[in-house]
């Protein structure tokens, strides 16, 4: 009982010390920048306007680590989902039933991805990549071009991109003196709303608390007579699932389906949910700290591109340090908790 | 007679190289077959030919060669990357950025900072290989440091540098690209003689490494550490050095395929240079029939799926995929291949086997 509320203790103080640094990271930010507008309430509304797309990925991503998985194909997955929309509407598909095929694309990718890990006990990793390479391959099937979505092409698309929910509070009087309403966009809602519900779905659902116990031991988990197998596809198919949701509010952001898009979104994702507290072995993480792992990733450019002077590979080489000082202390907490039960 | 047959064939299938040889059969296969409906000659993928070239003298020509030289940086990379995952049941995916780093401070030395193009070499050139040759150390021991000592998961401890070191190469290059217009330092992405020189480098890493795993302990301690880490320190092996050196070993390999690859275009592309690569390399691991899950290594399977992997790619090229589709085949092809190894379709079929041998026993009797 003691030992057990030690270790729920180091993980939540974890937790603790991600949203301390994204408090001191934004703080830090605001003095330094706050004559750049730093301050604004539209500038955190920004950082959370353009990860939109990442935070539901990491969502997914915290799911399948959860299990003791991970899943690089989502980077190339959000661009073979931005080809598909971009393709699509060209071809005049409406934009609900684009919607609807790449989500159920989403789901099929992941069914067969989750197949290969659960049933055929490949290593997740290696299935993931060849997912990653298919991705990126099927999109450079449907159209080498880069496809930008206008308002010619579909203008409900269009709006829904381009729709602004104002934000009640919060306002501004900027330096010409016109009232700023702070704004976010659909994007941020989605996200917003996958974060709840995957939050909740891990917390309180049978399916949810079975990924936390298939993590943890595997074998403890098929002896508690859990279906092992079952519980990483679907894991695999949700992460797949949750990528398109975010694909389609990468696609809402950047109005284009290009090859190159989105390279190297899975290691954000990653970096997000390992900055959050989420192990990599499985069973320990939650959605909370994904979430801000992808915000202390914003920040961080944020505040590079508020100095407007640094390399553009200063948010890279500071994630980086970053992402290693929270794996050391992960570490450490591991070797003091090991040390403390012998 | 018949039962001398079919162990014969058993011991060759089971054989560790046998699931990587049939690849490379197989893609071999294919070319014959599209060079014989092409109506060109059905050998056409075998034939090298002396050629006259302008630049370079008299050099070997032909796809092998060309197979060969191209998947040179697999190889290298595979090399080390075979000795991670064997001790340490991880991967490194740092491998890709570690070339680009390396390559753009080679390539920072010789030019000097802040010089997008030169000439004539600041440093000495033995001095700016060398100094790539260390700092791919440096990066290998940096990973090994939180894998060995920290404990950390081998992916999640190389994910820092993958992020950062790309990062760091293009702060060295102050976001440019430096190109070293001097033929001495093209040497090594170019010809020595009439044989490329990467071919050559790769062939001489090979036999280093070979010798030394094979004369000496290091390849059995290697195994054991990955077979079971904590056996082999009660044995008396020092586990967590042995599993630093492998992540140092696979630095070095990672800096000589980042300056061989730099040396290639005679410039330091930071943002280009080994991208991906670290996928082809455990790619080639897993294609040599090596375990991803650590213990027993096969360094020839791996060569082998390092070549593999660069015939795949050559002969999609050589079909008329374009560059940007061939993932898609490629990645058809992982999951067949690894799907074949997996423990639940191995288990189906051998039990077929069984079930076959079963019903020839009754027949016979």
């Amino acid at each position: 009982m003691k030992n057990s509320g030690r270790k729920i203790n180091s993980n939540t103080v974890l937790l603790i010390i991600t949203i301390v640094l994204f408090v001191v990271l934004y703080a830090g930010g605001c003095i330094a920048y706050g004559s750049k507008g730093f301050t604004h309430l539209q500038t955190f509304l920004n950082i959370l306007i353009t990860n939109a797309g990442l935070i539901c990925i990491a969502c997914g991503m915290t799911v399948v680590m959860l299990t003791g998985g991970i899943d690089i194909s989502v980077g190339s997955l959000v661009a073979m989902d931005c080809m598909m929309i971009a393709v699509g509407l060209q071809a005049g598909i409406g934009m609900v039933p684009m919607i609807i095929i790449v989500l159920g694309v989403g789901l099929l990718f992941g069914a067969v991805q989750g197949y290969c890990v659960g049933y055929l006990e490949i290593q997740p990793f290696i299935v993931t990549m060849a997912g990653m390479f298919f991705g990126r391959g099927m999109t450079a099937v449907i159209s080498t071009d880069q496809l930008s979505i206008t308002q010619d092409i579909n203008a409900a698309f269009y709006n829904l991109a381009n729709l602004k929910i104002a934000l009640p509070f919060g306002g501004y009087t900027n330096n010409k003196g016109v009232y700023q309403v702070p704004f976010i966009r659909v994007g941020v809602v989605v996200a917003l709303v996958v974060l709840v519900v995957i939050f909740i779905m891990l917390r309180y659902t049978k399916f949810g608390r079975s990924l936390y116990a298939v993590g943890g031991s595997e074998q403890s988990a098929q002896m508690m007579g859990l279906n092992v197998k079952w519980a990483k596809m679907r894991a695999y198919m949700l992460s797949s699932f949750l990528c398109s949701i975010g694909g389609i509010c990468y696609c809402l952001n950047t109005m284009a389906g290009s090859v190159q898009q989105a390279l190297g979104l899975e290691m954000d994702a990653i970096a997000s949910s390992v900055i959050g507290g989420t192990l990599l072995t499985g069973g320990v993480g939650n959605v909370i700290g994904s979430f801000f792992g992808v915000l202390i990733n914003g920040t961080i450019s944020s505040i590079v591109k508020s100095n407007g002077k640094l390399a553009s590979s200063w948010p890279n080489i500071l994630t980086a340090i970053l992402l290693f000082v929270f794996i050391v202390i992960q570490s450490l907490f591991a070797l003091y908790r090991s040390r403390k039960n012998k | 007679m018949n039962k001398n047959n079919t162990s014969i064939w058993t011991r060759i299938r089971s054989s560790a190289l046998f699931l990587p040889f049939v690849c490379l059969v197989l893609v071999m296969a294919v070319n014959i077959i599209y060079d014989t409906m092409n109506g060109s000659n059905p050998l056409t993928f075998f034939i090298i030919t002396l050629r006259d070239t302008t630049g370079n003298g008299t050099i070997l020509y032909g796809r092998i060669i060309d197979i060969l030289n191209r998947g040179s940086e697999a190889a290298l990379l595979a090399l080390g990357m075979t000795l991670v995952v064997s001790s340490s049941a991880g991967t490194d995916i740092s491998v890709g950025s570690v070339m680009s780093v390396c390559a753009s401070f080679c390539c920072m030395l010789l030019a000097g900072y802040g010089v997008s193009s030169t000439n004539d070499f600041n440093v000495p050139l033995v001095v700016g290989i060398l100094a790539a040759l260390i700092l791919g150390c440096v990066c290998g021991a940096f990973n090994g440091f939180l894998v060995a000592f920290l404990k950390i998961q081998p992916m999640v401890a190389t994910l820092i540098l993958y992020s950062a070191a790309r990062a760091v190469g293009l702060l060295m290059c102050n976001d440019l690209i430096v190109y070293i217009r001097n033929d001495a330092y093209g040497f090594l992405g170019g010809f020595c003689g009439i044989l490329p020189t990467p071919i050559i480098i790769t062939a001489i890493c090979i036999v280093i490494l070979t010798l030394v795993l094979k004369k000496t302990a290091l390849g059995m301690y290697i195994q054991s550490v990955g077979i079971n880490d904590k056996a082999s320190r009660i044995a008396g092996l020092n586990s967590k050095m042995i599993i630093w050196a492998t992540y140092v070993l696979c630095g070095l390999f990672a800096a000589i395929a980042g300056v061989v690859a730099s040396s290639r275009i005679t410039s330091a592309d930071s943002n280009n240079i080994g991208l991906y690569m670290e996928l082809d390399a455990i790619l080639a691991v897993a294609l040599g029939g090596n375990s991803l899950g650590g213990g027993k290594f096969n360094l020839a399977g791996s060569v082998i799926g390092a070549y593999t992997i660069q015939a795949i790619t050559t002969t999609l090229y050589n079909l008329g995929v374009s560059s940007a589709q061939a993932p898609v085949f490629k990645a058809i092809i992982v999951i067949i291949i690894v799907a074949i190894q997996a423990p639940p379709v191995k288990a189906f079929m051998r039990k077929r086997a069984a079930q076959k041998q079963t019903v020839r026993e009754g027949a016979r009797a």
